[in-house]
């Protein structure tokens, strides 16, 4: 079975998927990032899925897995780079993704968690320094 | 005696004699490749009304298909072949009838005439019927698969994807929306925003005439995959008729975007990704 | 009316590893069929689907994959086959959401969904038996 790896970059958590997924390391990168979460309180998990070709129900139902588990550390989890093909494909299939938020690209990916980061901060009242306090719009 | 002795009468001789007898074996032979597609009354009468316009053909000596005398009969397999063709037949199917006489001819021809030169040259030209048949067979494939391949270009063509705005991309709908379009669109919309980026996607439909249910389940899967890759997509130019159908079919349009014109959704895209629309104050001047 | 093409491939389907096996067995035969892509990835996924019940319900089986033409196209059958306990409610098992385990129980009926002909065929207590097959466009 191999295993996927995961990296940090700053507060984010990088996986990318470059290889069929078995189920059985599919339930190993779900523990895995778990552990990873909370071992570094990162904000964010990010997994790259452009070069998956398929993804199944079982897949499907990880992706959802991994937000509610990175959820409960207060980090959001974005799946970037899904292709075509595999997104028709999940909506004749009849999955959702749950609270999975998605982006095109790694670059959006990292924007949204950037963005979601700061509004967190925001709400947290942590930032009073360098942050102008803006107007709900 | 030969077949093509100019004998005026011996083609007719030869096949008004036991003509029964070989017009049941020729029904036989016909309905067993089409499978019951055709009942065997119907085949019988078929069968019949062709040979009889057949037998009087030859009785007048002519040997040549485009000759007048072969009016009737040429009108019988025009006839044939067109109602054959509407129901969905093959070529081999609908041409199989009229080879079945020569068969029916050689099977029969021991019991009527016992002659070998007849059956010899019968057997040579059922086999060159084969080599006709398949040809026939082989040239309506590939006349199809041009056809086919016509209409997928035609598709290409008529479903330009087209960059409205930074990151914001349209596909203008015009005419006839059928299942197999809108799956086009759906995969093309979809495969432009991974090569652009572009979060935000239009697909406007003033130009559609009527959507059926299908069409828009279609509509409706292409805004759930852009969500699912994380991109938005709002549909546009719904008109009344349109928007009658789709209530009437009790289609769910649920939490989806929809604007009454392109200029709209246009505006609402550009929002969403973030930029403003101000005009200007009018200059005094 | 269909006939198979003389291509064909039988795998047995005992545990996670199959399932990654089977799925790539079976994109073979679609690209050979020349299916478009969404439809490779649409067949793919109803493999993948079909091929873990086989494991997690059926205790393991086997399947045939096979290229079929019909005279005016061709196209790619596959057929997964358990020894299992087989369904007792058919409807049942097909409707969305329904499972007997802990799936997502979009299985059968996704995997319904994706293709073009599906067929069931089970009896409790001898097994189940699903065959699938899309059609080139």
């Amino acid at each position: 079975m191999d295993r996927i790896p995961i990296l940090k970059i700053g507060q984010v958590l990088l996986v990318s998927i470059q290889i069929d997924l078995q189920d059985q390391s599919v339930l190993a990168l779900q523990e895995d990032l778990a552990e990873q979460i909370s071992a570094t309180g990162a904000h964010g998990v990010i997994i790259d899925i452009s070069a998956v070709e398929i993804v199944d129900s079982f897949i499907g139902r990880m992706f959802a897995t991994i937000a509610a588990t990175s959820r409960l550390f207060d980090a959001d989890t974005v799946v970037v780079g899904m292709r075509p093909a595999v997104a028709i494909t999940l909506v004749e299939l009849g999955l959702t993704l749950g609270q999975v938020r998605t982006a095109l690209n790694l670059e959006k990916g990292l924007a949204i968690l950037g963005k979601l980061a700061a509004e967190r901060e925001l709400a947290e009242g942590l930032d009073d320094l360098d942050e102008p306090v803006q107007a709900n719009s | 005696m030969s077949v093509d002795a100019g004998d005026t009468d011996s083609l007719a001789v030869l096949l008004s004699k036991d003509a029964d007898v070989l017009i049941a074996r020729w029904v036989a032979l016909t309905s067993a490749p089409l499978r019951g597609k055709v009942s065997e009354a119907e085949l019988t009468r078929e069968c019949r009304e062709l040979f009889d316009t057949l037998v009087a053909a030859v009785s007048t000596g002519s040997r040549d298909f485009q000759d007048p005398a072969f009016v009737e009969v040429r009108a019988a397999l025009e006839e044939l072949s067109r109602n054959r063709a509407r129901l969905g037949f093959t070529p081999s199917e609908t041409v199989v009838g009229v080879f079945a006489l020569k068969r029916a001819m050689l099977e029969t021809s021991g019991q009527r005439t016992g002659d070998t030169g007849l059956r010899e040259v019968i057997e040579f030209t059922l086999l060159l019927d084969t080599l006709g048949l398949w040809t026939f067979e082989c040239y309506a494939r590939a006349r199809e698969e041009v056809i086919a391949q016509q209409a997928e270009q035609l598709l290409e063509l008529t479903t330009p994807v087209v960059r409205l705005w930074d990151g914001v991309l349209a596909v203008p709908l015009v005419g006839t929306l059928d299942s197999a379009r809108t799956q086009v669109v759906m995969e093309k919309l979809l495969e432009a925003l991974v090569e652009t980026g572009a979060e935000q996607a239009i697909v406007d439909i003033t130009g559609v005439l009527a959507v059926d249910t299908q069409v828009a389940q279609h509509l409706l899967k292409t805004v759930m995959a852009a969500r699912l890759m994380g991109a938005e997509c709002t549909i546009s130019g719904i008109r009344p008729q349109i928007a009658q159908t789709i209530v009437e079919l009790g289609i769910e349009f649920g939490d989806i975007t929809t604007k009454a014109s392109l200029a709209d959704a246009l505006l609402y895209a550009m929002r969403r990704s973030g930029v403003d629309v101000v005009r200007k104050r009018a200059q005094v001047g | 009316m269909t006939a198979p093409t003389g291509e064909r491939d039988e795998l047995v389907i005992a545990g996670d590893e199959d399932v990654v096996r089977v799925r790539q067995v079976v994109r073979g035969f679609a690209l050979r069929a020349k299916l478009s892509l969404v439809d490779q990835t649409k067949l793919v996924t109803a493999a993948s689907e079909l091929a873990r019940n086989a494991v997690n319900y059926g205790g393991g089986g086997q399947a045939v994959v096979e290229l079929v033409g019909n005279g005016r196209r061709v196209g790619v059958r596959a057929r997964f086959a358990d020894d299992g306990p087989g369904i007792s409610d058919v409807e049942l098992a097909l409707t969305d959401g329904w499972t007997s385990g802990s799936g997502l129980g979009l299985g059968l009926s996704g995997a319904r969904r994706l293709v073009d002909e599906f067929e069931l065929e089970t009896e409790v207590g001898r097994g189940t038996a699903v065959t699938i097959t899309k059609w080139a466009r």
